[in-house]
């Protein structure tokens, strides 16, 4: 589907060197200056333009975040980069900072000059150990080429970038618990409003945005929003990258164009289904966080976030979870209950409680250890929990259950029918 | 004002609340667990949540600033369905034993879950338990209960300042902690059980010693320090079992002090039921009425009267203190003070001894600065107000400090320690600072004003004050009283005008007289009195005074009678009487008009009616009850400039034991300890 020209992440694989000159050969840092001439409006009005939909997991409108930033104001203003990447099944943020970092660090200096923004922190995941090192060589490389620092490309431009280290907390990849945690306090969500905009990192505004949403925003200028908005289809422009993962023979992360179907993704890129696409039971699209596909509903989907969410999933991260049918789709989406329930922050009630009650269910729906009214009570739990917290960690500890009972809960009660009579 | 719907009726509300507050205002109750309205918004127990139009999602309502036109619905299903979920949820690791739970009755959870919850539980799995913690003698507590409000975490921060508790731990397995395994030593600490939703924090002297609904409940104010927190006693037959606070938002606003909460157990021991005298043996024995009446009458008919020194002590109501003054003016005896510390102040200049900006005034003020006081420990309600509005955020407030460094938890600017710091005031860095502000308050502590260099300060900061401010209305000199009788004493002019500045206590230990009658003061150092001097007692506490004391004569304490009091401020508040007096013992204003017959004069009352009749035609000013009245500032005398180097330290070394009733608090003794243990821990 996408055409090798139009592929943004030229080393996606590594099989080229990540430091700066490869970098720079492959185009990186090439005509950055030109770009810093533009004015923030119009690089704000060109993202804009180019459709780019946030690529961590909401998909908001990345332009329209920026214009949220307050203008002309004389307060500190700060850049953000969530690179905790901690969502099961996603991997695509690890591989570019392992091989991309200069897209990363270019879209840095662009995306926070745009914001008005100085400074720029980069969260990362505590667990990425060897990818933060490569990060901070490359920090220090651009430093040294007058890259970042004070007086960037003899424009009156100061940006720095310090690397912030996580500690490992699923939730800290919610902006606002990411805010809490850059501050050294403990990583909960805050509530909104006031919105990071306004009141973020130390108080002053703040933009949070994605690894991969950032490191494509310079390819994006370079080449034009037209190009990236003619990627994909209408109102899910561009390409993004899939991580695929699960039971298929090729493992993979690939960038495509949204809008792919699934199956050519999966048989193109990932060797098909181990056991072949009939041996396929269900698929989670975006990261665990999604509600599961069944086969029937794979056949045909596109991966993008609208076609995604009509057909009661949604795009997520873009980790795409193969299960194939020697599995048991219970464990599957049991463990998952069990990483939420570990991963609950424990502010709000719901996600709290909530989570380890729908853990304990689950891990007695596994053994069909249940009785049918029980699984009723599962999914009613699972809607008391959706959409009453303060961040959506509640709704994603919900979502797998509740996708698992819309599509197989008449297995499950066979199950629970054939165990009671045994 | 924007203009809100809410359940299709207009509302028009302030700007800037939240839909929570604008719904309480149209009268329609949400219910709520961790919103207090005088902590932060946490908004993570989402019982508050409402239906807005234009959301898919319920919104938390505490957090929700009201904006114009918003449609709000608190009644739809949608509602009522959220409401039920989330009470499930708290409740399905809530142990549900409210059987022997000390919050029975008294519970926001209990009565909550009548209102919105299911009525049942569909969870068949194990419920959490959670290992108590250690916090003190004071707080007891039964984690598994706890919601996660985080209201004593936010209480801890924001207006204790200790930052002593907060939560461990993640998700399900989230515990409310002191950290450390460390107790909480805070002077506030104690209000955190009135904050805590369920019975995870409860009170430790309290435990399983009555029902809410078994208390009679007499609204009443505090006598443990001078601020006069009103407070709510409990009391079940002849006992008082616990304090709570009234909302006063003049004076405590919501808290009170851990001594005003738990020193009430002083109160039944070592109390004086009866008279006694010395013997010639010099042990003390019972003796009747008549026996004692007979010894004071051959004191103050003795033609060496004048050597009789009478002293009324700290915790006295104003009644009392009359009715000894219209006593002593009787037979013509003219020694006599209300201030067992010589503490400065000016005759008939009531601006020289109360908290003049008021206790509200703190709030309006822009600077503030302390001399020689150590506030968390005189008057933690002071503290609290002043560490709020240091933490304002809408200005930059500024606290100086002069006197030694106690812990305020509040920044401060530090002049220096010693009396000679307070020069410090006057360099250019810190004029500035005065200069800038327009309504300074300085707060001046008892411990240097009770020094020989009180006069010197007190001269020297009036006229620092006078320069700095402009406005006539405002007056910012705030002497921070320590004592709640002391207020009400100076303004009933228990003194002699004619030797104020004698240093009448030194005549005291010097043994310039023959007869002390000590009034409910305990706090001199009997050690220091002459062997030959008879000192008659007048109290209710046995204590240091009663175990030198000649002749004992007991007195109802202040719970046993009705009083007003004085606070700092100078407001005054009538005290309410809560139960009969200790084996009849009769009201000091009785027993001195029975002493005055017997000495042939003529009564001139019959009873606390009119004994306030005659005060009040005297003193108008106490009959202002509940008020405040401002006084112009004073012109300043000569002073000189020239300080000592000694340290300025405070008169409170031990917060928890500062009169003869907390002093015999098994309660007080317990904190007393705690605190030296927490400091052998350091």
């Amino acid at each position: 589907m996408i055409k090798k020209e139009n592929l943004i992440f030229t080393n996606l694989y590594g099989f080229n060197e990540p430091s700066i000159n490869f970098a720079m050969k492959r185009g990186d840092w090439k005509g950055t200056s030109k770009i810093l001439k533009l004015s923030k409006q119009e690089i704000i009005d060109k993202i804009k333009d180019s459709g780019l939909r946030g690529r961590g997991g909401a998909g908001f409108s990345t332009g329209m975040k920026w214009d949220f930033m307050p203008k002309g104001s004389s307060r500190q203003h700060y850049l953000v980069i969530n690179a905790d990447e901690g969502e099961p099944g996603t991997c695509k943020d690890r591989d570019i900072i392992r091989n991309e970092p200069h897209k990363l660090l270019e879209g840095c200096l662009i995306s926070g000059y745009a914001i008005g923004a100085t400074k720029c922190y980069i969260y990362i995941r505590g667990e990425f150990f060897n990818e933060a090192s490569i990060l901070q060589k490359a920090i220090e490389d651009c430093y040294n080429r007058g890259f970042l620092g004070k007086k960037i490309f003899g424009q009156n431009i100061n940006f720095d970038i310090y690397l912030h280290y996580g500690s490992g907390a699923y939730v800290c990849g919610e902006e606002t618990a990411l805010i809490e945690s850059l501050e050294g306090k403990k990583g909960q969500p805050r509530l909104k409003p006031p919105f990071p905009a306004n009141v973020g990192v130390f108080g002053k505004p703040t933009t949070v945005n994605n690894v991969e949403t950032i490191a494509v925003v310079p390819t994006i200028l370079k080449r034009g929003p037209n190009w990236f908005n003619n990627l994909g289809r209408e109102n899910n422009c561009g390409s993004k990258i899939f991580c695929i993962s699960g039971h298929v023979n090729n493992p993979c992360n690939v960038e495509e164009e949204l809008g792919v179907p699934l199956k050519y993704l999966i048989q193109k890129y990932a060797g098909d289904v181990i056991g072949g696409w009939n041996n396929l039971q269900a698929i989670i699209p975006g990261g665990s966080s999604v509600p599961l596909l069944p086969k029937n509903e794979c056949e045909n989907v596109l991966m993008d976030f609208d076609s995604l969410k009509n057909a009661g999933s949604g795009l997520g991260t873009g980790g795409i979870i193969v299960i194939n049918k020697q599995t048991d789709i219970v464990k599957v989406i049991a463990r998952l209950s069990e990483f939420y329930k570990h991963e609950s922050c424990g502010q709000c009630t719901p996600c709290r409680e909530g989570t380890g009650w729908l853990m304990r269910v689950m891990n007695r729906l596994v053994n069909d250890d249940c009785t049918v009214e029980e699984v009723e009570m599962l999914e009613e739990v699972t809607h008391q929990i959706e959409g009453h917290t303060i961040c959506a960690l509640g709704d994603a500890a919900a979502w797998p259950i509740q996708g698992l009972l819309k599509h197989f809960k008449k297995d499950i009660l066979n199950r629970i029918q054939k165990k009671q009579v045994a | 004002m924007p203009k809100i719907f809410i359940n299709d009726k207009v509302v028009e509300v302030d700007d800037g609340i939240t839909v929570l507050q604008a719904c309480e205002i149209s009268g329609i109750e949400i219910p709520r667990f961790c919103y207090h309205e005088r902590l932060s918004i946490a908004g993570n127990c989402r019982m508050c949540l409402v239906e807005m139009e234009n959301s898919t999602k319920p919104v938390a309502s505490c957090a929700m600033p009201v904006a114009e036109g918003m449609k709000i619905k608190t009644d739809s299903e949608m509602v009522v369905k959220a409401r039920k979920g989330v009470m499930e949820f708290l409740l399905i690791n809530h142990p549900l034993d409210c059987p022997i739970c000390d919050q029975g009755g008294e519970c926001d959870l209990q009565d909550q879950a009548m209102a919105y919850g299911k009525g049942l539980s569909r969870f068949v799995e194990n419920k959490r338990a959670v290992k108590d913690k250690h916090l003190g003698p004071l707080i007891k507590t039964h984690m598994t209960r706890c919601i996660h409000c985080t209201r004593c975490i936010r209480f801890s921060e924001e207006v204790s300042g200790n930052n002593q508790l907060g939560t461990i731990g993640r998700g399900e397995d989230t515990e409310i902690t002191s950290y450390l395994e460390k107790t909480i030593d805070s002077e506030l600490s104690g209000n955190v059980i009135d904050l805590c939703p369920v019975g995870a924090l409860t009170s430790k002297p309290y435990a399983f010693v009555a029902r809410p609904w078994e208390l009679k409940k007499t609204n009443s104010i505090d006598v443990f320090d001078a601020v006069g927190s009103n407070i709510r006693l409990d009391s079940k037959g002849d006992k008082i079992l616990r304090v709570l606070p009234r909302i006063n938002e003049n004076i405590n606003e919501e808290w009170i002090s851990d001594k005003t909460r738990f020193a009430y157990d002083g109160l039944n021991h070592q109390r004086i039921d009866r008279y006694y005298t010395r013997n010639n043996d010099g042990k003390i024995s019972e003796c009747s009425e008549d026996t004692a009446v007979n010894i004071l009458k051959s004191k103050f008919t003795d033609p060496k009267k004048n050597k009789i020194f009478s002293l009324c002590g700290n915790l006295i109501d104003c009644e009392s203190i009359f009715s000894l003054k219209l006593f002593l003016e009787k037979i013509g005896l003219k020694n006599y003070d209300c201030r067992q510390d010589n503490s400065f102040f000016i005759p008939n200049k009531r601006s020289s001894y109360i908290f003049n900006s008021s206790i509200s005034g703190i709030d309006e003020s822009d600077l503030c600065v302390i001399i020689g006081s150590d506030i968390r420990k005189e008057a933690p309600i002071i503290g609290a107000r002043l560490r709020k509005k240091s933490l304002d955020k809408t200005g930059d407030y500024n606290v100086v400090r002069i006197g030694y460094q106690y812990d305020l938890s509040i920044d401060a600017l530090e002049l220096g320690k010693s009396f000679s710091s307070l020069t410090n005031l006057q360099n250019s860095k810190y004029t500035k600072l005065l200069k800038k502000s327009k309504k300074p308050i300085f707060i001046i502590g008892q411990g240097p004003l009770c020094s020989s260099e009180g006069e010197n300060i007190f001269n020297f900061v009036l006229n620092l004050h006078n320069r700095i401010v402009k406005d006539p209305n405002w007056n910012g000199l705030n002497i921070l009283q320590n004592y709640s009788g002391r207020v009400g004493a100076l303004d009933l002019e228990f003194y002699n005008k004619k030797n104020i500045q004698k240093n009448n206590i030194e005549d005291i230990y010097k043994g310039k007289y023959e007869t002390l009658y000590l009034f409910g003061a305990d706090e001199l150092e009997f050690d220091k009195i002459p062997k030959k001097t008879f000192i008659i007692y007048h109290g209710h506490h046995g204590d240091k005074a009663a175990s030198r004391a000649d002749l004992i004569i007991p007195m109802p304490c202040f719970t046993e009678k009705e009083g007003i009091y004085v606070n700092l401020e100078g407001r005054a508040q009538i005290s309410r009487q809560v139960k009969m007096p200790i084996a009849n013992v009769e009201h000091s204003s009785i027993f001195f008009s029975k002493l005055a017959s017997s000495l042939g004069f003529q009564n001139d009352y019959s009873d606390l009616g009119s004994l306030r009749e005659i005060m009040f035609s005297r003193y108008p000013i106490l009959s202002k009850i509940n008020q405040f009245k401002s006084e112009k500032s004073l012109k300043p005398s000569a002073f000189s400039k020239k300080f000592s180097k000694n340290v300025i330290i405070s008169n409170i070394p031990n917060f928890y034991m500062t009169d003869s009733v907390s002093r015999n608090s098994p309660t007080m003794s317990s904190c007393s300890l705690q605190i030296n243990e927490n400091q052998n821990k350091l």
